[in-house]
């Protein structure tokens, strides 16, 4: 009898999922029913996971894993989750999209990232990964009398569907020159001699890569981003590309682990073109969703740079980093659902012009968020640098080096625009006043996250350091 | 002394910063902001002195040490200080309420906001002079540049936000060279230590492409022709207090840069690009003298006058005689009192008429006596005048720099008559002459705010002209051992390649 203690948290989302949509089909108006209930399991689910962080195991003839490392993933997700559905309740509800289907999909498709995470084995991976991808799917089109979010919902879908096809491609050839689905064994089986297996490996990580949005697989980002509604955004700028890098760790450390040299020129090919690309295309974006978009293209790249160098080290970097990525991310979606005006949310950056002079307290969060991003010091988005930067220049990749520190500077350049914006330029008419603590708490938190990291930017590298050991 | 006197006098104007941003008056919310701000950089300097005072002037190793484990296992945050970086940190907390005073006058809307950005950067800079790891250093390095974009972006001229930007990119991309160069520094040693390092040594193989990464860095900083070009800009446009913090204090980093990390970590690669420096150096001091004299604007005049006087500096560091250091380290601090002083001079008569032509003056003599004579001591004082702390600076520069190179030293003297020209020329144009222009025959004479600060830098430069011994006790023994060091390291480079 397996032991299914280790899966409780994923039964327990699974039976919570099932019983919402029950509650959320037979209450009328049951929105704000199903959103607190959610809080609730999500809470629950992190609790449970801590209960059992450092647990070890695999069930079900070793095709799922759980360990410290999907677990903290977990924990990352949930915690991500949890804020973006605190922040995007008043969205949702003065937008009027406030059905009951949205919480409970966003709870499906982080079951779905569970399993992706968990998985060991390539058939069960895919089965995540898809629960997951046609969720999202669903959650971009969720505005469905708003023709920008069909079409982002479509876009999305055809393809991400490719690139589904393609990973399903990787996978069965994978199968076909390795003889199992299993890591393990594919693991034992891949070396830089088995040609079909490095074939299969060049699928697979275009899959991968079009999930996290790294250049050249980036394309849907900006529309999608544009078109979804808001909330939607926040959820997809933060929670799957956590699941995503997770993916990409897992698969790097176990199957491709003896074929590094071949991954390698991949990794740093990707990562190098998301940082510039992600850089320069940002410069011109007017609205601040599509801003983003890039802005998140270019900080997947910087995380891929410390996936690309294949050590422990570089692993830890890439998963400081995109928990700092998390928190700086809550907060600037925080603020961008505090810009509404006359009852209707702007998505302008020219918007915020003279901010600082009627929103002090916002401007300032605006300006602690957006250095952060920049990766300026003394903030938390230079030390989630600073230690990516550490790991490439141990492994002496001096030119993904200095071209990432050169892009700093290039991408430098945008936010700074923002904060012109906000703190140089006359004002305009004023936002309307939002009263609503889970937002202001979400910003309030994540600043003091940001400002005060460096006190003890110790914190993360405790936690993180024992992940990967085992 | 267990006491940390050094994180205190770090954390000491941030704190009066966020105390400014927590509690807000009414409609005496300026006033208490003030209050706070002058009384935090009050206390931050007598601090300051106490500690300059307690500092012992015979020991040439760091005092005051504090340690703490940052980053376990990777990064010790450091701090201590010795004869350079003292002066440093007494200038930096000397020059804080100066601007604070100042700017009470000049700005006008969100004086609360600037005083708070005032604050915190004298935070980052004291941080600066502090650190003893390369990191921390970085770290305070970097984040001046945070609070300085927003004073210039914010209470700028009319051309502030491409000032603002110039300032802000052309500081940044230097920089993220030297940090991977401190990276580079850590997997090397293994450490960021500063004194460890000084210790370990690096590889004369590393130590080129090392200095070269930091030199981008404290080059466009300094600033050294040809990245000088965003200073003009941004003093142009910064309002009057934000241009004497960048004079007096940012400018300064570069210097204590080069002197701390450059010639320490790196003294074979130090002697090995004294000719770059040199040229650069000299084609500072001629060229930008020589645009001086052109310059319509006075603001403009000042700050490439500052290019040229921080050429002097840098050829007085790569001398690496006692002379040229201790000259370019009296010059340096000199030159934040002169230069402080000549942009508050500006920003007296541009508050009264909102010109910064030199055009729009002339005879101000008749109707402003006691500016005319202030201003005319910090005149002098800048061209060098014997008894002012401009002399001692550049007379030990050239002295130090004719044992190096005779060429160099003859057109950098050359560079000092230049100056003289351009300066006395502005002197002569704005203050001598007939008051012809209607608008200025209104002109008040220095209220008491305006008269105490600059009568109280116009003494400091007298007082360092007469009896520069002040600086030098401090400064003798750390120099000295900079020197030692760094020959002690050429001469095993020697006997190794023979």
């Amino acid at each position: 009898m397996e032991n299914l203690n280790l899966i409780l948290p994923e039964l327990f989302l699974s039976i919570s999922i099932f019983i919402t949509l029950m509650i959320g089909v037979f209450f009328k108006k049951s929105y704000n029913l199903v959103n607190k209930i959610s809080y609730i399991i999500l809470i629950l689910l992190i609790l449970i996971i801590l209960n059992s962080f450092s647990d070890n195991g695999k069930l079900f003839l070793d095709s799922y894993v759980l360990n410290s490392f999907t677990n903290f993933f977990k924990i990352l997700i949930l915690i991500g989750t949890f804020f973006v559905l605190l922040i995007s309740q008043s969205y949702m509800k003065n937008r009027k999209i406030n059905c009951f289907e949205y919480p409970i999909i966003i709870l499906l498709s982080i079951l779905g990232m569970f399993i992706m995470i968990s998985a060991n084995d390539l058939i069960l991976f895919y089965l995540g990964l898809e629960l997951q991808s046609l969720s999202l799917y669903i959650l971009a089109s969720l505005d469905r009398d708003n023709i920008k979010s069909n079409e982002s919902g479509l876009k999305y879908f055809i393809l991400s569907a490719l690139s589904s096809g393609l990973l399903l491609y990787g996978c069965s050839l994978l199968y076909g020159f390795t003889g199992s689905t299993n890591f393990d064994i594919i693991y034992s089986k891949t070396d830089s001699t088995n040609t079909g297996a490095i074939f299969a490996m060049v699928f697979i990580l275009v899959g991968l890569a079009f999930k996290v949005a790294a250049v050249p697989f980036h394309m849907w980002t900006p529309d999608v981003y544009e078109g979804s509604p808001s909330s939607v955004t926040s959820f997809f700028a933060i929670v799957p590309k956590v699941a995503g890098l997770a993916v990409f760790i897992r698969f790097l450390q176990i199957p491709f682990n003896q074929i590094i040299d071949q991954w390698q020129t991949i990794l740093i090919f990707i990562s190098l073109a998301s940082m510039i690309l992600g850089a320069i295309a940002a410069i011109g974006q007017t609205n601040i969703k599509r801003l983003i978009a890039y802005s998140s293209i270019g900080h997947i790249g910087y995380a891929l740079a410390g996936v690309a160098t294949g050590t422990i080290s570089g692993y830890n970097s890439t998963i400081i980093y995109i928990s700092i990525y998390v928190v700086m991310n809550l907060g600037i979606f925080g603020c961008i659902f505090l810009m509404k005006r006359e009852e209707k949310y702007t998505e302008n950056i020219s918007d915020l012009s003279g901010l600082s002079k009627s929103h002090p307290l916002l401007s300032m969060a605006f300006l602690i968020i957006l250095f952060s991003l920049a990766g300026i010091p003394p903030f938390a988005g230079f030390f989630a640098k600073f230690y990516i930067f550490m790991s490439v220049i141990e492994n002496e990749m001096f030119t993904l080096a200095i071209i990432g520190l050169l892009s700093t500077v290039i991408s430098a350049f945008y936010y700074l625009r923002i904060i012109k914006i906000i703190y140089f330029d006359e004002s305009q008419q004023t936002f309307d006043e939002i009263k609503d603590i889970g937002i202001s708490g979400t910003i309030l938190l994540s600043c003091t996250l940001i400002v005060f990291f460096f006190l003890y930017p110790a914190v993360l590298n405790n936690i993180v350091n024992v992940l990967l050991i085992n | 002394m267990n006491f940390p006197i050094l994180s205190t006098i770090t954390i000491l104007p941030f704190l009066g910063a966020v105390f400014i941003l927590l509690f807000r008056g009414d409609s005496t919310e300026n006033k208490s902001a003030i209050y706070v701000s002058l009384f935090s950089s009050f206390v931050n300097l007598f601090l300051t002195i106490f500690l300059w005072y307690s500092f012992d002037k015979t020991d040439p190793g760091f005092q005051f040490i504090e340690e703490k484990d940052w980053i376990s296992g990777f990064i010790k945050f450091k701090f201590g200080i010795d004869g350079i970086s003292i002066l440093f940190i007494v200038l930096t907390a000397f020059i804080t309420p100066i601007c604070i005073i100042s700017c009470i006058n000049s700005i006008k809307e969100r004086l609360r906001e600037f005083l708070i950005a005032i604050l915190i950067l004298e935070t980052f800079m004291i941080g600066v002079f502090c650190s003893l790891d390369l990191i921390v250093f970085y770290l305070f390095f970097e984040a001046g540049l945070i609070p300085m974009f927003l004073i210039i972006g914010i209470w700028g001229g009319p051309k502030r936000v491409y000032a603002a930007f110039k300032f802000f990119l052309f500081t940044l991309l230097g920089s993220v060279l030297m940090l991977a160069a401190i990276i580079s520094i850590y997997w090397i040693t293994g450490t960021t230590d500063v004194t460890q390092i000084f210790q370990i040594k690096i590889p004369k193989e590393f130590q080129y492409i090392l200095w070269l990464a930091f030199f981008s860095s404290f080059a466009v900083k300094m600033p050294m022709w040809p990245v000088h070009t965003w200073l003009p800009d941004a003093h142009v446009e910064a309002p009057t207090a934000g241009s004497v913090i960048l004079a007096a204090i940012l400018l300064k980093m570069a210097g204590y840069g080069f002197l701390r990390f450059s010639i320490g970590m790196f003294p074979i690669a130090s002697d090995y690009f004294i000719p770059l420096i040199y040229t650069l150096s000299i084609i500072a001091i001629i060229y930008t003298s020589l645009v001086a004299l052109m310059q319509e604007d006075m603001k403009k005049l000042i700050a490439y006058s500052s290019v040229a006087h921080m050429g002097f500096v840098t050829l007085g560091i790569f001398t690496f005689n006692v002379q040229g250091i201790e000259g370019s380290i009296f010059q340096m601090i000199s030159h934040g009192i002169i230069s402080a002083a000549l942009f508050l001079c500006v920003g007296v008569l541009y508050d009264r008429v909102h010109s910064r032509l030199i055009l729009s003056y002339g005879g101000i003599v008749n109707i402003m006596p006691k500016y005319a004579l202030l201003f005319g001591i910090f005149i002098l004082a800048s061209l060098g005048l014997p008894g002012t702390s401009g002399f001692v600076g550049e007379f030990l520069i050239l002295v130090g720099a004719f044992q190096r190179s005779f060429l160099s030293a003859v057109i950098a003297s050359i560079g000092v008559v230049l100056g003289a020209a351009y300066i006395l020329w502005l002197y002569k144009r704005v203050i001598f002459g007939n008051l012809e222009k209607k608008e200025l025959k209104t002109l008040r004479d220095l209220n008491v705010s305006e008269g105490s600060i600059l009568l109280i830098l116009a003494s400091t430069t007298v007082i360092l002209g007469f009896y520069p011994n002040i600086i030098f006790d401090t400064i003798h023994i750390s120099v000295d051992q900079l020197i030692n060091n760094f020959q002690q390291e050429l001469k095993i480079n020697l006997t190794q390649v023979k």
